[in-house]
């Protein structure tokens, strides 16, 4: 489980998160929804420890990450699997490569052990035949793929998607919830989905918290949401035509 | 510039850590001597060759009066490349091609998330991309300068026998004589110097970058430009304080 106490930030005098209080459940998908520019990708920084919070402070299992040293950061980062938006793939390695990069430096795996978990985990995200190529030779979807297989192939505890499924088209978006949602089942890890996208809230948000101009305004799941009274968060759902239908 | 430097003392602090993994530090080293060092013969001796030819012939049509003898013209050409052409001007040759590339491969890096994906994986990203590039050049940039020395003295002597300026054995005699072993040891140390600023600075630089794909292109010239400026700068003090 991670939990994030009191946690603000500020860039200069713009405030971009305020007092968040929350958690992120072990074994399930936990969605960070909101407009552009809400916060979700700081909250999320803030939790990797690419960007150092104001104040508050980010447990991960009742381990202090906001106030311990790099050296002891680098430990918990080993235990962390992280899918940018770009997919922030290696460009020099190929994809074979790049999902052995966790092992070769987090493991003392023989080359046979290592190889046999990277055709694991690229079987698990449906990738047959692309070990050789280079990222620059694949789609965007296997991009996104070879990403999660990365992500994965050190057996994380907590797994963090930055907009896994921006820029693919509905079906690819659908494919990579869904391998997301199957993955954090199958390893019981902590999963954090930052999305705007309403498709990927109601496919596989288990909780959902709803930040609004940097503050934390609505915790629920798929169900309740579209339920809400709550104002703001009815009007981010139900802002597409799909979801006024919908409703 | 003074909080400049100090991200870039404190980026160093950051290099100059053991490596996660010896195999993989050796792996990347490896990869770097290819790309940096091995990559960069071709324009050196292309270069060096010419040079020592210019040297050469220049000075033989110098020579004016009958009281200078003709291996003189050995001699000067020895002494250039030795002490200068071949450590700093090479140096800033490298800059341009070796500085660029490090700067435009880890800005890349930086803009496309990728250090940022090192970052979270628990690598220490400076010490992955930068402390390779530093020794691969360290330990590659003195095996092209003394290259490059011996080539252009070739290049200087077959210069003097083609254009018949300079008889074979006047040439060979004034570069055999008045040999100081220790400009060699001169030269040597100002490549180390040399190399060390291009590789860190180039990899501040791009390390440090804010921006898109258009700030990369201009850290790549930024590298070089300061790579160069501090290569000259530090040519005149190491003179200073190892030949004077």
């Amino acid at each position: 489980m991670i939990e994030i106490a009191k946690l603000s930030k500020s860039f200069g005098p713009h405030k971009v998160l305020t007092d968040i209080n929350t958690f992120f459940e072990k074994g399930k998908t936990n969605l960070i929804i909101g407009q552009s520019g809400s916060g979700k990708t700081v909250l999320m920084k803030c939790c990797t420890g690419l960007v150092e919070p104001d104040e508050g402070q980010v447990s991960f299992d009742n381990r202090n990450f906001s106030s311990i040293s790099e050296k002891k950061r680098r430990e918990i980062r080993k235990e962390m699997g992280v899918l940018f938006q770009g997919g922030a793939l290696f460009d020099s390695l190929t994809v074979e490569q790049n999902v052995m990069f966790p092992l070769n430096m987090f493991t003392d795996k023989s080359m046979e052990e290592k190889l046999d978990r990277v055709n694991f985990c690229l079987q698990r995200v449906n990738l047959q035949n692309v070990n050789q190529l280079y990222p620059s030779e694949i789609s965007g979807g296997m991009m996104k793929r070879v990403a999660i297989a990365r992500a994965i192939s050190n057996s994380p505890n907590y797994l963090f998607c930055d907009e896994p499924n921006s820029g693919l088209d509905p079906k690819t978006a659908e494919v990579i919830d869904q391998l997301i949602s199957e993955i954090t089942l199958e390893y019981g890890i902590t999963t954090v989905i930052n999305t705007h996208d309403m498709n990927s809230v109601l496919q596989i948000g288990q909780r959902i918290n709803f930040l609004y101009h940097g503050q934390l305004w609505w915790t629920g799941d798929k169900e309740s949401i579209l339920q809400t009274d709550n104002p703001e968060l009815k009007d981010f759902v139900f802002s597409t035509e799909l979801t006024r239908r919908l409703r | 510039m003074l909080r400049t430097l100090g991200e870039y003392v404190l980026l160093m602090f950051e290099t100059f850590k053991r490596p996660d993994k010896g195999p993989v530090f050796r792996r990347q080293l490896l990869v770097e001597i290819i790309g940096l060092g091995i990559d960069s013969i071709s324009i050196v001796a292309f270069i060096s060759v010419f040079t020592g030819a210019i040297i050469a012939i220049q000075t033989a049509y110098n020579i004016d009066s009958p009281l200078i003898p003709l291996k003189m013209v050995g001699f000067t050409t020895r002494q250039m490349m030795i002490l200068e052409f071949s450590p700093t001007v090479i140096s800033l040759i490298l800059a341009g091609k070796v500085g660029s590339r490090i700067a435009s491969e880890i800005g890349s890096m930086r803009v496309t998330e990728q250090i940022d994906a090192l970052r979270v994986m628990g690598v220490n990203p400076a010490n992955f991309l930068i402390l390779p590039k530093i020794t691969a050049s360290m330990l590659f940039n003195p095996v092209l300068i003394v290259f490059s020395m011996v080539v252009g003295i070739l290049g200087g002597w077959v210069a003097c026998i083609v254009t018949g300026l300079v008889p074979s054995v006047d040439f060979i005699e004034g570069l055999r004589g008045w040999f100081e072993p220790f400009t060699v040891t001169y030269a040597i140390i100002k490549t180390l110097v040399f190399a060390f600023i291009i590789a860190s600075v180039s990899g501040f630089l791009g390390y440090n970058l804010k921006g898109g794909s258009v700030e990369v292109g201009k850290a790549s010239t930024r590298a070089v430009v300061v790579s160069s400026i501090l290569i000259i700068l530090f040519d005149l003090i190491l003179t200073q304080l190892l030949l004077v």
